[in-house]
């Protein structure tokens, strides 16, 4: 590696103030510092630092949505071929989601990366490494029909109003990813929504097998057809047409995992999160007044995005409600709402990523209350001491 | 004895170069120094000259806002260096000692037939008044002050801390002494706090007019700032003292036996040092005489102190005034190939996001590298997994960065000091300097109230 890093060392005056390429400072140091992590030392305060970072975080999120992905490429592969009746070998599934998943996902990257190299630049900072997680996020929350250039147009759009008007990474209110589906969502609902858009080519096959609806499962309960739910068994390993990474609570169970192990995701809101779905799914079964309100509430959670908006999406630090206790309301009303929109509002059968919006709007609120409370708290001992 | 109370939140960094328990008497310095900059908020003024002659105990310099409180040479010699930094700001007044020390003498008294304003007097003389500090702020006292109590944190929890129960050994007399100076200086309780988790040393456990306090938990327990906020938390407007146990007993040294005698025991410790071990030398000795030959080859760093909250000096620097401590350890100045991507099994993180989690037990050896770069906030939670306090350390860290005195009171800054946040900023994803924050922090805070 030695030659690799005299090379760099070689050609990075280039890439410094007046250097002939200067206007690509981040973006070197960027690419530099994913080879190698900088020498730089401590100069005040504590002379050991712990040796996480932002890249080792963010790729460790990464790393927990694999499972999801890799089985949102197979179930691309699986819905196609149920589509059109046919049964093909476990590896030709998977080929035909992944041909079909992986430019949705060099797209993200590409559109988004741009987007961020050039705001870094024109702040003058780090490229930050957050949008390794977004972008590995927008594409298991999209229907796999969902032309390109959409995905690269609320990509865009999410990185520059979701997070860079706000000063960046770490400073943005909404949870870029799910800014990104909501754009679409409203921009483009004959792409976001509907039986057609949830398995591959199906606009467009000529050849479906009878009966075939291609709607998911939610939009069928959302229509009252209950008897055509499928079993929970298929709905927890994620056999069922949905977007892309949310099918499976199996495989986004196996990221949670991932995530609660290493200690980079906070186990408060995940449980507080399926803690308010659950109430507001045994409320919705006790009044039961039509068929979807009766769908049992552990199946609700199965349902469509919520175990993926609960594990990935309600959690991301920066949205999400900052002070421990403010983690707990923000979960549990993130949950609560998120049914809630779901079972009640008949114009979107999906109310998760709603839900989770509307939270992170709030999630400042809750910690300023929060945070009140501690300083009350210290007033009145000063009062009782003095 | 009273109730154990139990730390929760904390984190042990567990470092190769534990000292082992052996005495060694260092070779005897040649030069010793005093430094300004170990008083935060200290404005020197000099008293001498160089080329003068000083004792063990004549003023070196003093504080320019509070012209009682004197700082003295620890040995007796010949004053040589006056080394200045950045505006001409004082940073070291070195001394050559001599052979023999002499000593001025402060006269031996009976503390119980003191008044306090006797004893005071004589701490400031001597310049032992420095050794007692104040909270809020993390300052030295200010001798017109009458604080509520006073706090004395027998253990260290930081890593490698040397073992104060060795130390103390066979002091019992003069512990005592400078317990009972002190308890002459506040009516209210003197605060002794003792781990838990051992029998602590006689000297302890005996000691008369004090409340003894157990801990027990991973670092930061040992911080004084930590047991005083379980104990009687600070607020706005009360004032309470805490001393070292070691500068405890220099204080009892003076009144029995009238000199301001400045021996103390340091452990010398870090991966880098060759046989760890605790030494007996003066205050404010260069530490030359004890690394010298004692350390690996290579690219090093000296610190006076902890690896947390301590000071780089050279490796012919000088103990700081409070350190019974000194670190060596290897600088980090090198380039890691995808060093973030790595298993990671040598890489210590409070996370489990390295295997080394598979082998909790195992001692580290740690560089000065920041294992990454610097970025805005991210992550939630971590400080409050190694802050055992009542405190929302990001929102108070916030509120000093703009400046907002009024958030600062309402979040606790009163209570805190920066090293009882050290854990923070090492464990800290963003790399922020949480340090530096808070100790800008309590100076706005200070000047402000003052």
């Amino acid at each position: 590696m030695k030659s690799l890093r005299s090379y760099i060392d070689k050609i990075k005056p280039n890439f410094q103030k007046g250097g002939k390429f200067e206007k690509l400072e981040s973006t070197f140091e960027a690419f530099e510092t994913f080879l190698f992590v900088p020498d730089k030392v401590t100069t005040q305060g504590a002379h050991i630092r712990d040796s996480i970072d932002m890249k080792r975080t963010m790729s460790l999120v990464v790393l927990a949505l694999i499972p999801a992905t890799l089985f949102g490429m197979w179930n691309v592969g699986n819905q196609y071929y149920q589509s059109i009746g046919e049964s093909v070998p476990f590896l030709q599934v998977f080929w035909f989601g992944f041909l079909k998943v992986l430019p949705i996902i060099i797209v993200t990257y590409v559109a988004g990366l741009a987007t961020e190299f050039i705001f870094a630049q024109i702040r003058g900072h780090e490229v930050n490494e957050g949008f390794l997680v977004t972008g590995m996020l927008i594409p298991l929350i999209l229907p796999v029909n969902i032309p390109l250039w959409m995905v690269a147009v609320a990509t865009v759009f999410a990185v520059i109003i979701g997070k860079e008007v706000f000063g960046g990474t770490g400073m943005n209110i909404l949870n870029p990813a799910l800014t990104a589906r909501a754009f679409l969502f409203f921009a483009y609902p004959g792409d976001m929504s509907g039986d057609q858009v949830w398995i591959s080519g199906l606009k467009h096959t000529q050849h479906l097998v009878d009966g075939f609806s291609g709607a998911t499962p939610l939009a069928n309960a959302a229509l009252g057809n209950v008897d055509k739910l499928p079993s929970a068994s298929d709905m927890f390993f994620g056999f069922i047409p949905g977007s892309i990474g949310e099918t499976s609570t199996l495989a986004i169970l196996i990221g949670a995992a991932i995530l609660l192990y290493t200690g980079i995701g906070g186990w408060k809101i995940m449980l507080s999160t399926f803690i308010g779905g659950a109430v507001m799914g045994i409320i919705l079964n006790i009044f039961a007044v039509n068929p979807f309100m009766a769908i049992p509430w552990w199946q609700q959670l199965l349902l469509g995005g919520f175990a993926f908006g609960a594990v990935f999406m309600a959690t991301d630090p920066v949205t999400a409600a900052q002070t421990e206790r403010g983690k707990w309301i923000y979960g549990f009303l993130t949950g609560l709402l998120a049914i809630l929109i779901r079972v009640l509002n008949p114009a979107y059968p999906e109310g998760v990523m709603l839900a989770i919006l509307l939270m992170n709007v709030f999630a400042p609120l809750i910690d300023h209350y929060v945070i009140e409370a501690n300083v009350k708290r210290r007033m009145r001992r000063a009062k009782v001491n003095a | 004895m009273s109730n154990v109370i139990k730390i929760r939140k904390g984190l042990d960094i567990k470092l190769k170069g534990k000292a082992e328990k052996i005495f060694s008497k260092a070779g005897m310095s040649a030069r010793y120094a005093l430094k300004p900059t170990d008083f935060q908020g200290l404005t020197p003024k000099l008293k001498v000259n160089i080329d003068d002659k000083v004792k063990a105990g004549t003023p070196l310099f003093f504080d320019k806002y509070n012209p009682d409180v004197l700082f003295t040479s620890p040995v007796s010699g010949t004053v040589v260096e006056i080394n200045r930094g950045e505006r001409r700001r004082i940073e070291e007044v070195v001394v050559q000692a001599d052979p023999e020390i002499e000593y001025e003498d402060f006269g031996k008294a009976d503390v119980q037939e003191l008044s306090r304003d006797n004893i005071t007097a004589k701490l400031l003389q001597s310049g032992l008044w420095p050794f007692i500090r104040q909270r809020p702020y993390s300052i030295i006292a200010n001798p017109k002050d009458e604080p509520r109590a006073i706090f004395i944190s027998a253990f260290d929890t930081a890593p490698l801390a040397p073992d104060y129960d060795f130390i103390v050994k066979d002091q019992e007399k003069e512990f005592q002494a400078g317990i009972n100076v002190l308890s002459k200086l506040t009516s209210g309780k003197i605060h002794l706090n003792v781990n838990a988790d051992y029998p602590p040393s006689p000297v302890f456990s005996k000691a008369q007019g004090v409340q003894i306090n157990q801990f027990t938990g991973p670092h930061p327990a040992g911080n004084v700032g930590i047991q005083i906020h379980h104990i009687d938390p600070i607020i706005k407007g009360s004032l309470v003292w805490y001393v070292n146990p070691q500068d405890v007993i220099t204080i009892g040294r003076l009144f029995l036996n009238g000199i301001y005698d400045a021996s103390k025991i340091i452990a010398l410790t870090g991966s880098e040092v060759i046989k760890p071990k605790y030494y007996k030398l003066i205050a404010g000795s260069s530490i030359e005489s004890i690394v010298k030959d004692n350390v690996q080859p290579g690219n090093l760093r000296h610190i006076s102190g902890n690896v947390l909250t301590g000071t780089k000096i050279l490796p012919s620097g000088y103990l700081g005034f409070y350190d019974s401590h000194v670190t060596v350890i290897p600088e980090g100045n090198h380039f890691e190939f995808i060093g973030w991507a790595k298993p990671g099994f040598n890489k210590f993180s409070m996370s489990r996001s390295f295997f080394s989690w598979l082998m909790p037990n195992r001692e580290y050896k740690l560089d000065t590298n920041m294992n990454g770069g610097k970025r805005a906030y991210v992550m939630t939670g971590e400080y409050n997994k190694v802050l055992p306090m009542n405190i929302f350390p990001v929102q108070l860290i916030k509120s000093i960065l703009v400046d907002d005195i009024d958030m600062m009171e309402k979040l606790g800054i009163y209570e805190v000091s920066e090293e009882d946040f050290a854990l923070c900023e090492f464990v800290c994803t963003s790399k922020t300097e949480v340090q530096s924050i808070i100790r800008k922090g309590l100076d706005l805070m200070h000047k402000e109230m003052s």
